[in-house]
């Protein structure tokens, strides 16, 4: 019985990228992307929750009175605060998505196609709250803007062989490659 | 506040950096070897997938990382001005975090992640400034 992960080479057409090493046994390829919707999502909550978190954090801090090491306490009550409670409901949901994001695309992947956090909230300032923005702010956003376009178009996730078929002989892989 | 030396700036940026690079790296693997989270919560519940994470070692060594990354941060932001220590460890987390992963997690970065991850570090240093 042909073992899947041969039948796999071989309907690909043997092409396997990076080919094996000496140092890299285990041959592994890019799969290209075919996130579903669903997917997206997760990536645009890692991307708006970390940012949004953040902001509520920072506002929440600075309306409230300078607090000081010798107060524990009032950080504690700090937490209890809406704009604080939102920010940490925030930064949960960042750390769920974030984790499931993880699960199904490469690390690599992520932190770049989630960077477009940091334009949003950009926007956000500019358009909701009137700040101004620089010139290098806007080279920022344009550069953040190709860089996500760049690594979402590629590929989401270096997919390896199962160990089982990792500890398949070379020689067999190479028979299931094309003559 | 004294300002630190530059040695001190770059090391206290330095401490940053690695234990954010290596809590990502971690918290990577240990997704990686728990499988894909929809799927298992597909079949075991959304209890069944936090079970899957708070059982993976793994990920509580990532975790311990990133907490030390954060007080690093706090730690350098109390020495350093923000417009300096966001921007710079932001930017070089990405860079150092493509390495780890080709090195560490043995991913495919090729030059399509490289030159994002690259565009997006400049962008993120403008972006904070």
């Amino acid at each position: 019985m042909p073992h899947p992960w041969r039948s796999f080479i071989a309907a690909r057409g043997g092409n396997l990228e990076p080919k094996p090493s000496n140092r890299h046994p285990i041959p592994t390829r890019m799969i290209h992307h075919n996130l579903s919707p669903r997917q997206y999502m997760i990536l645009g909550l890692v991307a708006l929750c970390a940012p949004l978190g953040d902001s509520c954090l920072s506002r929440g801090m600075t309306t409230l009175p300078a607090i000081s090491l010798t107060h524990p306490g009032a950080l504690i009550a700090a937490v209890f605060t809406p704009w604080i409670a939102l920010g940490i409901a925030l930064l949960i949901g960042f750390f769920a998505s974030y984790l499931t994001a993880l699960s199904w695309a490469d690390l690599t992947f992520v932190l770049p196609a989630t960077a477009f956090g940091n334009v949003i909230v950009a926007l956000f300032a500019r358009f909701w709250l009137h700040e101004a923005i620089s010139l290098e702010r806007w080279a920022g956003i344009a550069l953040i803007t190709v860089g996500v376009g760049f690594v979402a178009q590629g590929p989401s996730l270096t997919e390896r062989p199962s160990p089982a078929a990792a500890s398949l002989p070379a020689a067999e892989v190479e028979e299931a490659q094309p003559r | 506040m004294t300002t630190p030396s530059i040695w001190a700036a770059t090391a206290m940026i330095a401490c940053v950096v690695l234990s954010s690079t290596v809590g990502e790296v971690l918290t990577a693997a240990a997704m990686k070897s728990i499988g894909d989270l929809d799927d298992i919560r597909a079949h075991s519940g959304i209890k069944g997938a936090i079970r899957a994470v708070v059982t993976c070692p793994l990920f509580f060594a990532g975790v311990s990382f990133l907490a030390l990354a954060f007080f690093a941060l706090l730690f350098a932001l109390n020495h350093l001005n923000l417009s300096l220590v966001a921007p710079a460890s932001a930017s070089l987390t990405l860079v150092t975090n493509a390495i780890a992963g080709k090195i560490f997690l043995k991913e495919n970065v090729d030059s399509r992640r490289w030159t994002a991850a690259i565009l997006v570090c400049i962008g993120v240093y403008f972006l904070a400034h």
